[in-house]
């Protein structure tokens, strides 16, 4: 681990939000955006030095012993006069959160220079609200406090209800609406959840590495492990649209600006997965032994085939970009339901690639929008003439979400199959099924956006008019995506070994002593 | 009663514990002399004297709040009883206090603006507040039944004029007579409540009795010995309701939407934020000395009242347009939340600061809500000031953004979201109802909180999501932007003139639509200060939802 002269986490969640704050209280616009570039940029650069600066092996030193850093590299405390109750910014990360905390870090750059080249209306206030965003996301994976965890979930949530509503599409006031409804009975139940567990533990504290400690020493009765897990399960399930929970996702997608939609669809949703992978199995083993069966039923049935099929169906591009989303959590839910090292580590795997492909996504998607005035891919069509680079990219963003190998996504799916198949054959099979239902609607995407020929509609709307391929503002950010997307599917093992690493000390412990 | 006795009954009076309840009393007939002493001219002054008097009394209140451990200023008194036992000096209510001294103090800067528009008495206005915040302070600290009922009906009787304050107002009026009425009938079961407990525990055929019913603590002895007294239970549940009046819990809230929607929009802030936590401040002191026995019967009666509440609270305000409605009823449901604590400290007093931190966000977020509603309020017209709708935010963050962001900020507080101060009263309040064990009222309380986002960010939606249209406010401000000025301009021009007039008689000029965005000619010079202040309610908003510091600790530590 190399010394910075400050907190690189800390760091990471202030310079977004201190920026946001100068940019609120009035600054010139040009000034505002380059600003916004150091908001969005110092995230993004300290997530990848705690990703290149991991230290290998701590999980094997944690497992060792209860107590010490418990697997946590970058530790810091800050108290915030509630230490009383054992509330504290307690900032840290371990082979977990330190591959989403980065992934984080390299959305939020992208989405923000996407922001910026969007020239939306009022850019100062979406900028600032972006960045607010972002800072929560990177506060979400650097909190070893659970309580802390939740926060910067909630507060990187608002601004999403505001963006949607302001700068949204279609629908856009019923779907921030229904967005935040949704979100908030997530929310609360899963901290009626986390407050079941800071109640029943005894340890009277939020901080994960105390939990766990005094769990693994006293662990709770197997009925309030039971129904905690049941609702942070379903309260994270909302968050992380589990069918039949999930209705708020494609409307609120379809609706939200395209950085927010990165944002919340590439980072923010991944929290409810974290959050089961990172607190409930370690804490509540039984309870998830008794959960899982329903989770995987609803996961394979309703997000993978159900929800599969209903994305082949959309017509909408970003509706059906939404429900692919949705669908991919259903492989990341079957991950989790296996209970094994294997399967949790490929959902975090499969987190950081999803993260990645479906935040380029949105990002092309966007792109073909502002150039064919239509999100409706029966009035495309032939585009790939006129703008090769931009298919090219979304090409390659459509292979790296079936799963091609090469590409992040390949190897958290390889993962979870493998694990799936000694939980479940026939799960597998479905997951597998799966694969084919999204090569289809991916391909047939590629197909009816870019191939062929241009519809009559398309001709009609902008037939004559020049029209331009994707220009740098807009390939920076793509390329950071699709760089980051090809440098872990060629390099999973910088990943994949920390990941390992700690799941060895916390959830195959706690799965194999209950 | 021979003068020895007298004599002695005074032997324990402190007029210095009480001192900042007494200088509140002095300040209100200082602003009365003032009026009679001072030119006409300089009567604008008076209600800066009453603000600042305010301000250094709560500077001072504070100051001798810190070092209450030691034995300089009030912390001398803590834990003891004066004025022959009709108070008693505890950590809480030296809370309520400060409190309260704030709350005062804050409906003082709104009624400058309220008031500024409106050809009506203005420091009698001033005079009542002042007088009801004392009353409150004192109320905070009572430990008797005379105390409490005096204090109590003090304050009822400054908001019977205060609600009705607006004369000009049929529904200022209407508001005053229904508040009237609801009182009278709140007070009247009360004093039977309290009759009984008095009558009861007098009786020498039972252990325990005492001559002395009234106070908290032989009361408490009484009841402890006598578990299961019929006529003491009803004496308790009689009080309990009169008290739930205050609150505005289910079924005693009937008055609530009605009397909040006419009052003035400053005496409607005060009712909310200060009446509600008076009734809390009452009920925390009894349910944990005089009724502490009674806990088996307390705790059922409370839960139902907060499951009730908290269902109709939420449910009532989403069909509400009118902003003051909405706010009266979802002041309702965080009753509930509130009496979720209450409920919560009966199994572990722990739960004690859990409210009163609540109650502290809860204060801070509904004068910042209340702030912009009192700014945007219209005057051009006798109703206007009852008469705010959701509608007429549309578009609020295009004209006003400041003033949206303060609004967005205070609402979200009261909804509960975090990074917001109203979300760590939240917390704190279903942590201390789960170690309790209340799963039903928890989850309850729970989609409360998901209903109460619908209306609460209806409302936001409003303010940052609408577009400023024809019919609204700012717009038609904006219209009437010229001949506004124009007018304003030949007021001021004309003040020379207009001197001698007096200037609160209801015959001189009705509701001169002075209002631009601001206000009167006082208003403008008026206003940006009072937009400071809430935006530093605002900030504090965010920062005790992020930092709690000393003062968390020092709340939620017993």
């Amino acid at each position: 681990m190399s010394e910075l002269p400050f907190d690189p986490l800390l760091l990471a969640i202030l310079s977004p939000l201190a920026v946001a704050l100068v940019i609120a209280l009035g600054l010139p616009q040009r000034a505002s955006v380059a600003l916004a570039c150091v908001g969005f940029g110092l995230p993004a650069l300290l997530g990848l030095h705690t990703w290149y600066h991991f230290p290998s092996g701590l999980g094997a030193v944690a497992a060792s012993g209860v107590g010490g850093a418990g697997g946590y590299a970058f530790q810091s405390f800050y108290d915030t006069g509630l230490s009383r109750f054992g509330i504290m910014l307690s900032l840290g990360l371990n082979g977990i959160s330190m591959p989403l905390f980065a992934m984080a870090g390299v959305v939020g750059l992208a989405a923000g220079l996407y922001a910026i080249q969007s020239g939306a209306e009022r850019l100062k206030t979406y900028l600032a609200l972006l960045l607010v965003m972002q800072a929560g996301l990177m506060g979400v994976f650097a909190s070893v406090d659970v309580f802390f965890f939740y926060f910067f979930h909630e507060l990187a949530l608002i601004p999403t209800f505001i963006m949607v509503g302001i700068w949204g599409g279609r629908d856009r006031h019923y779907a921030a609406m229904k967005l935040t409804i949704y979100l908030t009975l997530g929310a609360m139940l899963s901290l009626v959840g986390l407050i079941a567990i800071y109640v029943k533990s005894g340890a009277q504290t939020f901080d994960l590495i105390a939990l766990r400690n005094a769990l693994a020493l006293q662990p709770l009765g197997e009925s309030v492990q039971s129904y905690a897990f049941g609702l942070l399960m379903f309260g994270f399930g909302i968050l992380v649209s589990l069918w039949p929970l999930h209705t708020w996702a494609p409307l609120g997608y379809g609706a939200a600006p395209s950085s927010a939609a990165m944002l919340h669809a590439g980072v923010l949703k991944k929290f409810g997965l974290y959050g089961l992978i990172q607190i409930a199995l370690p804490l509540l083993p039984l309870g998830a032994a008794k959960w899982v069966g329903l989770l995987a039923l609803l996961a394979a049935v309703g997000n993978v085939l159900v929800i599969g099929f209903v994305t082949m169906a959309q017509r909408d591009l970003k509706q059906m970009i939404g429900y692919s989303s949705v669908m991919h959590m259903g492989y990341a839910f079957l991950g989790i339901a296996c209970l094994s090292t294997v399967g949790a580590g490929g959902v975090v795997l499969l987190m950081v690639a999803h993260g990645l492909s479906v935040a380029l996504m949105f990002l092309l998607a966007t792109s073909v929008h502002q150039r064919t005035q239509t999100f409706d891919m029966a009035e495309m069509g032939g585009l790939a003439q006129r703008a090769p680079v931009l298919a090219a990219f979304f090409v390659a963003a459509t292979m790296a979400g079936i799963g091609l190998p090469g590409f992040a996504n390949f190897w958290g799916e390889l993962s979870i199959f493998v694990a799936l198949w000694s939980f479940s054959k026939l799960f597998t099979v479905i997951a597998v099924a799966g694969i084919i239902i999204s090569a289809i609607y991916g391909l047939r995407a590629v197909a009816r956006v870019f191939f062929g020929s241009p519809s009559a509609q398309f001709t009609a709307r902008v037939g004559g008019q020049p029209l331009a391929d994707l220009g740098w503002a807009e390939r920076l950010p793509a390329l950071l995506l699709l760089g980051a997307l090809l440098a872990v599917g060629f390099w999973p093992k910088s990943i994949s070994e920390p990941v390992n690493d700690a799941l060895q000390s916390t959830v195959s412990v706690a799965v194999s002593e209950s | 009663m021979s003068f020895e006795l007298l004599h002695a009954a005074a032997d324990s009076n402190r007029w210095a514990a009480i001192l900042p309840e007494v200088s509140l009393g002095c300040l209100a007939l200082l602003l009365l002399v003032l009026e009679m002493v001072l030119p006409r001219a300089a009567h604008r002054a008076i209600p800066v004297v009453a603000i600042a008097g305010q301000t250094v009394l709560l500077a001072l209140l504070l100051a001798s709040f810190c070092c209450a451990s030691g034995a300089c200023g009030i912390g001398a008194y803590l834990g003891t009883e004066t004025f022959n036992g009709l108070l008693l000096h505890t950590r809480d209510g030296q809370f309520m206090r400060v409190f309260f001294l704030l709350t005062s103090l804050l409906v003082s800067v709104l009624g400058v603006v309220s008031l500024g528009r409106r050809q009506l008495p203005r420091v009698e206005f001033f005079s009542i507040v002042l007088v009801i915040g004392g009353a409150l302070m004192l109320l905070a600290q009572s430990n008797h039944f005379v105390m409490l009922f005096v204090a109590l009906e003090t304050v009822t009787v400054g908001f019977y004029i205060l609600v009705s304050y607006f004369r000009t107002s049929a529904l200022s009026l209407e508001a005053g007579l229904k508040y009237l009425i609801t009182g009278a009938l709140s007070s009247g079961l009360l004093l039977f409540g309290i009759v009984l407990l008095y009558g009861v525990s007098g009786n020498p055929l039972l252990i325990g009795s005492t001559d002395n019913g009234m106070h908290f603590g032989e009361l408490r002895g009484f009841l402890a010995a006598n578990p299961d007294n019929f006529l003491a239970s009803l004496g308790i549940v009689l009080v309990l309701s009169g008290v739930c009046f205050k609150i505005g819990a289910f079924p005693f809230q009937i008055w609530v939407p009605d009397v909040y929607q006419g009052a003035p929009t400053p005496v409607t802030a005060y009712l909310a934020v200060g009446s509600k936590a008076a009734g809390f401040a009452i009920l925390l002191i009894l349910v944990h000395t005089a009724f502490a026995p009674y806990a088996g019967l307390v705790i059922p009666v409370l839960t139902v009242l907060a499951a009730l509440t908290l269902v109709f609270g939420n449910l009532a305000a989403l069909t509400q347009h009118n902003v003051k409605r909405l706010i009266g009823l979802s002041g309702v449901s965080h009753a509930g939340f509130l009496l979720l604590g209450v409920v919560a400290s009966l199994h572990s007093t722990a739960a004690i600061g859990a409210v009163q931190f609540y109650l502290g966000g809860y204060l801070l977020a509904s004068f910042a809500v209340f702030g912009v509603m009192t700014l945007l309020a219209r005057a051009d017209g006798a109703d206007a000031d009852a008469i705010q709708e959701l509608d007429d935010y549309a578009g609020l963050a295009k004209t006003q953004p400041f003033l949206a962001l303060v609004l967005v900020i205070g609402l979200g507080s009261l909804a509960g979201i975090p990074p917001l101060v109203g979300f760590m009263g939240k917390l704190f309040i279903f942590i201390s109802a789960f170690q309790a064990e209340l799963y039903g009222l928890l989850a309850v309380a729970v989609l409360g909180v998901v209903v109460s986002i619908y209306y609460y960010f209806g409302w936001v939606r409003a303010a940052l999501f609408g577009e400023p249209d024809g019919a609204s406010k700012t717009a038609s401000a904006d219209r009437a932007a010229a001949p506004v000025a124009a007018k304003a301009a030949a007021l001021v021009a004309a003040e020379p003139a207009s001197q001698p007039a007096p200037s609160w008689s209801i015959e001189f000029e009705e509701d001169t639509p002075l209002q631009n965005k601001g206000g009167s000619a006082a208003g403008v010079c008026v206003c940006t200060p009072v937009k400071w202040a809430l935006g530093l309610l605002a900030a504090a908003v965010v920062f005790f939802g992020f930092y709690q510091g000393a003062l968390g600790d020092w709340l939620l530590s017993r």
